[in-house]
């Protein structure tokens, strides 16, 4: 499903809101970042994409890292001088999620890269972990949420899972808790306010892990 | 929620979005275009500038050397294939290409048919110089759709024709009423479904990058500007002075490319672009092959 053609020349929801801190930044550098905006847009959330440094302001209260090539956005992180707000932002434990690239700015290790982007979820991260486009594929498993104690908070069910080259959890850190599994794999993780996951809700037309993101 | 393989690959495509894409002879140009932040590269023997000069009958890359390159770098790698060479296709779905580019730069090796890609698994991307070609192989199976443009030449303009025909047809389309839409089908020589979801819906059903003639930073935020959703670049990278600098800036054009500051700041200095050659001294357009 290709994001609709306004979202090609789309940078901000039509409402932004007066509320510091009630929009959601998605970071565009590189990669499907409109997807997560038409997906924001279906559930009336304000949004706006991060393109340079000047468009982090106080309006941003969380964070969408999206699904690309991990490489390509993180070297844009540094130019555009974006790593720099959003390190800023995650360190004062706002929310923040990243899908696929995403899960990977965000690991603290990965097994295949000497790269460390955010490096803040507590986990080792395996990149292209089920190889080359062939290996891509779909799935449907139960998305668990856990509060803030990292105790179990609820379950999304049948949650569809798409993978495009995408990795897998190598390795979890005694801070992180699996929200997902396929093939005997931790797919989507969660940290308090931190959600990883090695998937894409954002190509899909199911938007309940957003919605779980919007009410952190 | 059924996804099929041709979802899958669609979806890899919208993950390159606004990315740029590169053509690389060796492992060591993979590497540099990996670092200069490519999305991904594109494995071939010979750049088409370098086609282009050598002439000949131009062919599918040696699996070795694609291999090669596959190993370097953590990016998806695409290969080309001859227009209509169903044989040099599955030779790269063998070696687990992530995207196969059925191009008009290589000598077609059929002059009526395209590739039945429908019957792959491996992901394809064609060129197109207007909506009816890009529809013709959206239904043959396509999953990414790029402009023609003129490669190897270093000259923007036939990108820039083609980009525009394109996104105009698309506003023509949308404008129909519905049920102008069965004789717009046959003017284009499409199905009716996909000119149907062309007019409901304002674009392609796939992603469509730009290709074909793109050289500087300027190149590449002008073909944003014009509608597209990421830009391959071929011969203007590893034909300039300086590769690196010339590709990392590229890569930052194509991402902010509504900031004239930056793109004032990343054309510069960038040492010797590609010489080119001017669209009326060409004396093969490869852009007419395959319609």
């Amino acid at each position: 499903m290709v994001v609709d053609v306004a979202y090609i020349s789309k940078e901000r929801s039509d409402d932004l809101g007066h509320t510091p801190g009630s929009v959601t930044g998605i970071l565009a550098v590189q990669g499907a970042f409109a997807e997560h905006a038409a997906m924001l847009d279906q559930l009336g959330a304000p949004w706006r994409l991060l393109r340079a440094a000047e468009d982090f302001d106080e309006s941003i209260g969380r964070v969408i890292l999206p699904g690309g090539e991990s490489t390509t956005q993180g070297k844009l992180l540094r130019s555009t001088g974006l790593f720099e707000p959003i390190a800023a932002h995650i360190a004062a434990g706002k929310p923040v999620f990243g899908t696929c690239a995403g899960m990977i700015l965000l690991a603290r290790r990965l097994e295949n890269d000497a790269n460390v982007y955010f490096g803040v979820l507590d986990a080792t991260v395996r990149r292209n972990a089920y190889g080359r486009q062939l290996g891509s594929f779909a799935a449907e498993e139960t998305v668990r949420t856990f509060d803030a104690q990292g105790e179990p908070s609820g379950e999304i069910a049948d949650f569809p899972l798409v993978f495009i080259r995408g990795p897998f959890v190598a390795k979890v850190g005694p801070n992180a808790r699996v929200m997902a599994s396929t093939r005997g794999n931790a797919v989507a993780l969660q940290q308090g306010n931190i959600i990883a996951t090695a998937f894409h809700p954002e190509i899909t037309d199911d938007p309940r892990i957003h919605e779980y993101f919007l009410s952190l | 929620m059924e996804t099929t393989r041709n979802e899958l690959n669609k979806n890899l495509a919208q993950m390159l979005k606004g990315g740029v894409i590169m053509d690389v002879t060796t492992p060591e140009q993979a590497r540099i275009a990996e670092d200069a932040g490519a999305c991904a590269v594109m494995a071939l023997e010979r750049i088409p500038a370098d086609i282009r000069a050598a002439g000949g009958v131009s062919r599918m890359s040696d699996p070795a050397m694609i291999r090669g390159i596959q190993e370097a770098v953590s990016i998806p790698v695409m290969a080309k294939v001859r227009i209509g060479h169903i044989a040099e296709a599955r030779i790269l779905q063998a070696i687990e290409i992530d995207y196969i580019d059925e191009s008009e730069v290589l000598s077609p090796a059929d002059d009526v048919y395209h590739i039945d890609k429908t019957q792959f698994d491996v992901p394809f991307v064609c060129g197109a110089k207007n909506l009816g070609e890009a529809l013709r192989r959206i239904q043959e199976g396509a999953s990414m759709i790029r402009t023609k443009g003129e490669p190897g030449t270093g000259d923007v303009i036939q990108a820039v024709r083609h980009m525009r025909t394109m996104n105009r047809q698309i506003r023509e389309l949308v404008s129909l009423r519905d049920d102008e839409v069965y004789e717009a089908a046959k003017q284009l020589a499409v199905p009716y479904e996909l000119a149907k979801y062309v007019h409901d819906n304002g674009r392609l059903p796939v992603v469509n990058f730009a290709a074909g003639g793109v050289a500087t930073p300027a190149d590449a935020a002008l073909m944003m500007e014009l509608g597209a959703e990421g830009v391959f670049v071929g011969s203007g990278i590893f034909k300039s002075g300086d590769p690196a600098k010339r590709a990392a800036a590229i890569v930052q054009a194509t991402a902010n490319w509504q900031d004239a500051d930056l793109l004032a700041r990343l054309s510069a200095d960038l040492g010797e672009a590609m010489v080119g050659i001017n669209e009326e001294e060409i004396d093969i357009i490869m852009a007419q092959r395959g319609e």
